[in-house]
């Protein structure tokens, strides 16, 4: 029997389709930016200029895809597996008292490089552990994940307040944060990076993290497709029968991929708490495990794909910080609806053109295939 | 009688870069049976989607009793008097009969006038076409072959007078497949057209009465059936001579490998599917399992295989009893000796996503050979892949292709070819041949039996009571989880068939 | 620290040929935005007052999560914006990094403390206003139960409870206490729905005067309890007027007379000579009307003299030192006993 949709080369499935998702967004987005009396070209304009126009722009566009780049990777390491991890900010959010509990207890007596290695497994490990239990659950009790990483955000914002409140505060201190991190406790930015392209980084909390974020991809792309544990996971991420066929422990590969999901989740803290606050505050994943979702659909759940992806929303993050600075009728209510929409259709919208992409595909394929061999019907 | 009924003009119908339908041409008249046969992939599903709506054709006419029409969806297609039977039914398994033919045709949004009207319709139905079901039982307890009446039904109902079967009988028994034909025969002398789409030749040949063969997207020719021949539609599906019947010599049992004892299985929702069933396998003998379709073979070879947990029961591999109520571990049982090849490929003997190479090696990604460490080897996999591809003849010779966009017999034979390299001792196979064309099938069924020439012991089940019939040397009939019988490989088809259908029942074979 | 030397040298370069100061107001809100019904539009309120008496319009901000601080901050004072006022003590460590590399713009933050040359520092004395809102709600009380009704969980609401506890227990020694926070997450200062639920089960446990100190959830609160005929405290700024006869005092914290008043200040100060604006911490109690209790119209039949004379004695005895009511954050903790 047929596919519904024929099927598409791969450059059109991977670049042109979320190009043209993206730039139906902004035109919607646009309209937002019209209803609310401004130019939408100069809302774009300010958006770009700002995201990549000056160093310090870029910096802040690379600081926020770091953090989408780890939510990402979680939420695609999932997905392979057939697990929708929306837990991703709770686990972000849970790494960062491994982070924190890292910086605290080594900041004064080391330099960051010793302490970096030790909030990396701190980070990791917190919130593996808050997606084993969800994991757990899923893969001995069949509760869905879905719901059980949800309820895990919940619960980890309210053990982060009591946490915060009461155990990390320090005593007399008003805002409900830990103390700030000595030098042993901050990452060095990556300033020097910038400035190798004659771009002043200025204040951009664009640091090291990003670095390890780029080598968690390395390391995602590994796993997924290069060992037998990827092997396994996509197996079963595919097709359950195939997977009790071929004689995998399911409890263990769900297991295992929610903890790995949890872990990149929670290497996301790093980049918050050690590379730019240089202290643990109340809600600073700020959505970005939400995020992740978005960029883990729209990056088809590859490294190389979420890497643009997360850039991308980067640039949303910081270019529509710009839009308010200069453009005061357009609220910061409006910038979430335009990210809003953006994730709408290039996440949850991403087959809206694919029927048309399709057929056009398939017309001028016709036109060619005159000369073209003769194929079977399938 | 020739008025026709509908006339298809230079159809055709692209996906991408798979030409499905090419300039096709067809007539059906009214008032007849016109079969269309052809392998997978031929088409024919496709040309159906075109003619129901569920697909629009690139180009190209369709013609309803001389004139044109468009059919955009479903609804135009049943505006035009065209009724669907779908191989899988379309039904809502907890209504009534009478509310799921009345599901989309309900007229208004308070239903009680409609139901009234829609019973004495289907009264009236019922007995002009001879269709007896009880409008008020649930459907899922209704048996496979009233469910497809009830389909039936519901084209009739809502005015059809042109009705598409696609692949009716492969759910039948053959009884029931008889009781089938029996309506069809009843409808088309009620003045009601008739296409019916199998791979079956037989069916073709006893029911139609003219008959459109498709290759390769194309319609290859169009009989009267009284004209023609198995053999010769055969040949014009596959494009060169074909030979239907298996060539095997007498079968040498020697030791048993395998055995069965008291074996009860349960399925998911906790329904016994295979009751206190006991059989022996032995060395250089083919056992063939026949039976309709959902009597508990499925469950059977699972449990043997260690896909699925037994509730109580004993199986015996090479003589060692292995663990059936336990853990299931399939992956223990093929390092001892036992092959699988799935009756169900696209659910669990392949992940249809991966890579050609990547499912050459599904069940047995732990050996030494494809892995270093926790890494796979792909160099070692993708050469391995190549190999088998060649000597089994996938098409096309690309292990890195996709798995989905291999024919399904191709796919089988990946599988097939997984399986029978490891020099397995006992092999099960479950529908070997089930959506494989033709060509394929020959192929395959000279590798069973080649493997059991070779000395090893050969467990087939399927539903297709001639592929059992060819291969087995022993034949062992299912019904509702037991063994109802058991025949030698000669036993005939009538006999089988009774026995398949329960009625027959001689108290349980060893 | 590479990354702050070299912005500071960049900066001195940059401001040493800079002209004298002008007098560009501006505002920068917290995460809950400037239609929080609560401090962040209490500020947005005070800038707006300010607007319509001068004419001289302000600029303002949302920030959107943490990492926007310093851009922010950054970008004001690089566009020349001054003073800047942000709102909130989450801005302390912004403030802190950010202040000393433009020394000649003026910062304000309310609600914490910076210790910089060109900060001022606006804190309140909730506590003491509470406390006065705790003698009122135990006079006002008949079952010798109260109850409070915090929003998030977090020290500064600690406060505003601990001072009212110790109010109550200054009128009435053997009243009962029930406290309640809303929730543990930001959605806790606006979950009017929850609160509400909360002040109903506190009724229920016979409590009949009810502080609500929840921020955008205090309506709940004060809805419930007039719904019931009970009575509600409202709190930051003057809430009589929401459930007139059924809001027994509102606890206000003028915010928007900080933010007026700082951009007065700074109007006169470049006016002058640019130097003249004060910096450094300014602690607004019930001595300099920062705090206190609201009596008007809508109130005056549920206040009576005698609540009013206890009210003016307590405020007399705070400001004078004799009663020392006490900060919740110098110790994490309360000493005044709920039960």
């Amino acid at each position: 029997m047929s596919t519904p949709y024929a099927k598409l080369p791969a450059w059109a499935e991977y670049v042109l389709l979320p190009f043209v998702n993206v730039v139906v967004a902004f035109l919607v987005a646009g309209l937002v930016v019209l209803l609310a009396g401004d130019s939408p070209l100069h809302a774009f304009q300010l958006m770009i200029e700002g995201a990549f126009g000056y160093g310090e722009g870029i910096g802040y566009t690379l600081y926020y895809a770091t953090n989408f780049i780890f939510t990402g990777l979680a939420v695609a390491v999932a997905f392979h597996c057939s697990l929708f991890n929306i837990g991703g900010e709770g686990q972000a959010y849970v790494g960062g008292i491994g982070v924190a509990i890292a910086a605290l207890w080594l900041d004064r007596f080391v330099p960051w490089w010793v302490t970096f290695p030790v909030a990396i497994a701190l980070s990791a490990g917190f919130g593996a552990l808050w997606a084993f239990i969800p994991g757990y659950l899923q893969a001995k009790r069949g509760s869905h994940v879905v719901i059980t990483t949800i309820m895990f955000n919940f619960i980890a914002s309210s053990l982060m307040v009591y946490l915060l409140v009461h155990v990390l505060k320090p005593v007399g201190a008003m805002a409900p944060q830990t103390r700030t991190f000595a030098e042993g406790g901050q990452l060095p930015t990556l300033g020097w990076l910038l400035k190798l392209f004659g771009l002043n980084p200025g204040i951009a909390p664009f640091n090291i993290t990003f670095l390890l974020a780029l080598v968690m991809c390395f390391l995602v792309w590994v796993l997924v497709w290069r060992t037998r544990f990827g092997y396994e996971l996509r197996t079963l991420g595919f097709s359950r029968g195939a997977a009790r066929y071929a004689g995998i422990n399911e409890a263990k590969i769900i297991i295992l991929t929610m903890m790995i999901s949890g872990a990149l989740a929670g290497m996301m803290a790093l980049n918050n708490v050690m590379g730019d606050q240089f202290r643990l505050q109340l809600d600073f994943v700020n959505g970005a495990g939400f995020v992740g979702i978005a960029v883990a659909l729209m990056g088809r759940s590859h490294p190389l794909g979420i890497i643009p992806a997360a850039i991308l929303f980067g640039v949303l993050y910081q270019g529509g910080a710009e839009i308010s600075f200069d453009m005061p009728e357009i609220s910061r209510d409006m910038i979430v609806i335009i990210q809003g929409l953006v994730i709408l259709f290039a996440g949850a919208l991403e087959n809206m053109f694919r029927p048309a992409l399709a057929s056009a595909f398939g017309r001028i394929g016709r036109s060619r295939r005159d000369v073209a061999a003769p194929a079977a019907g399938e | 009688m020739s008025e026709t009924a509908i006339a298809l003009k230079g159809i055709d119908k692209s996906f991408g870069s798979v030409h499905a339908n090419r300039n096709i041409n067809l007539t059906v008249r009214k008032g007849t049976i016109h079969g269309i046969v052809g392998e997978n992939g031929a088409g024919k599903s496709t040309l159906m989607s075109i003619l129901y709506g569920f697909y629009q054709a690139d180009a190209g006419d369709i013609l309803v009793n001389g004139e044109k029409v468009e059919i955009r969806d479903s609804n135009a297609a049943i505006a035009a008097g065209i009724g669907m039977v779908h191989q899988h039914f379309m039904l809502v398994e907890n209504f009534t009969v009478l509310e799921n033919i009345m599901l989309g045709a309900e007229d208004r949004q308070v239903l009680n006038a409609g139901i009234a009207r829609a019973r004495r319709t289907l009264k009236e139905l019922e007995e002009e076409y001879a269709l007896q079901v009880d409008p008020d039982a649930i459907t899922e307890q209704l048996p496979v072959g009233s469910q497809q009446r009830v389909e039936i039904l519901k084209a009739l109902y809502r005015g059809a007078d042109i009705l598409i079967l696609d692949e009716p009988t492969g759910v039948l028994t053959p009884s029931e497949a008889d009781h089938l034909f029996r309506i069809l025969e009843q409808l088309r002398n009620q003045g009601k057209t008739i296409i019916f789409i199998t791979h079956k030749l037989r069916e073709v040949m006893a029911i139609t009465d003219e008959v459109s063969v498709m290759r390769r997207g194309e319609i290859v020719a169009t009989k009267e059936t009284s004209q023609t021949s198995v053999d010769e539609l055969a040949e014009l599906m596959v494009g060169r001579r074909v030979l239907l019947r298996v060539d095997k010599g007498e079968s040498t049992p020697r030791e048993t490998r395998l055995e069965v004892k008291n074996l009860t299985v349960d399925d998911e929702r906790g329904v016994t599917m295979v009751k206190d069933v006991s059989f022996a396998v032995r060395a250089g003998e083919i056992v063939g399992i026949a039976g309709v379709a959902g009597n508990g073979q499925s469950e059977l070879i699972e449990a043997i295989s260690g896909i699925r947990r037994a509730r109580s029961g004993e199986v015996i591999l090479e003589g060692e009893p292995i663990s059936v109520s336990g853990e299931a571990d399939p992956r223990r049982l093929r390092a001892r000796g036992l092959a699988h090849v799935p009756e169900d490929r696209h659910h669990m003997g392949l992940v249809l996503p991966f890579e050609e190479s990547e499912n050459a090696i599904l069940g047995y990604q732990t050996d030494a050979r494809y892995v270093n460490g926790a890494f796979l080897n792909l160099g070692a996999i993708r050469s391995d892949a190549g190999e088998k591809m060649e000597r089994y003849d996938i098409r096309p010779p690309d292990p890195r292709l996709k798995t989905a966009n291999f024919s399904g017999g191709n796919q089988q034979k990946i599988v097939l070819a997984r399986e029978i390299e490891r020099d397995p001792e006992v092999l099960i196979f479950g529908q070997p041949t089930r959506g494989v064309d033709v060509g394929a099938i020959e192929f395959i069924h000279k590798r069973i039996i080649e493997m059991r020439d070779a000395g090893k012991a050969v467990l087939v089940v399927s539903v297709e009571l001639d592929e059992i019939r060819g291969l087995s040397d022993r034949i062992l009939v299912m019904f509702d989880g037991r063994i109802v019988g058991e025949r030698d490989g000669e036993a005939g088809e009538n006999e089988l068939g009774l026995l398949m259908a329960g009625v027959e029942e001689e108290g349980t074979a060893a | 620290m590479k990354r702050l030397l070299l912005t500071a040298v960049a900066l001195a370069a940059l401001s040493a040929g800079a002209v004298a100061k002008d007098f560009k107001p501006a505002v920068i809100y917290d995460m809950g935005g400037k239609n929080d019904k609560s401090f962040n539009e209490a500020a947005y309120n005070g800038a707006q007052k300010f607007k319509k008496e001068t004419g001289v319009d302000f600029r303002d901000f949302e920030i959107a999560n943490d990492a926007q601080r310093e851009q922010a901050l950054r970008r004001f004072a690089r566009d020349g914006d001054n003073p800047i006022v942000v709102v909130g003590f989450s801005w302390a460590n912004a403030i802190q990094s950010v202040a000393p590399k433009y020394p000649d713009t003026d910062f304000v933050i309310i609600d914490a403390t910076v210790d910089a040359k060109n900060v001022r520092s606006v804190t309140f004395a909730e506590p003491e206003g509470s406390y006065l809102a705790g003698i009122m709600a135990a006079m006002a009380s008949k079952t010798h139960t109260v109850g409070f009704i915090g929003g998030m969980d977090v020290p500064l609401i600690r406060k505003f409870e601990c001072g009212y506890i110790g109010g109550v227990k200054h009128a009435d020694k053997d009243a009962k206490v029930l406290t309640a926070m809303t929730g543990t997450t930001p959605d806790a200062w606006n979950d009017p729905v929850k609160a509400g639920e909360i002040a109903k089960s506190q009724m229920d446990q016979s409590a009949d005067v009810i502080y609500a100190a929840a921020g955008g959830s205090g309506t709940g609160v004060l809805q419930a309890t007039a719904d019931a005929s009970k009575l509600a405290i409202g709190v930051d700024s003057n809430q009589n007027y929401m459930q007139p006869g059924h809001v027994l005092t509102s606890m206000v914290k003028r915010v928007d007379v900080a933010v007026e008043q700082a951009f007065k200040d700074e109007q006169q100060a470049v006016k002058d000579d640019g130097k003249s604006f004060k910096t450094g911490e300014q602690h607004l109690g019930l001595a300099d009307n920062g705090v206190g209790v609201v009596f008007d119209k809508y109130n005056k039949d549920l206040v009576t003299d005698k609540m009013k004379q206890a009210v003016e004695e307590a405020k007399q005895k705070i400001i004078s030192g004799d009663i020392k009511v006490h900060d919740y954050l110098t110790d994490d903790s309360c000493p005044y006993q709920s039960s």
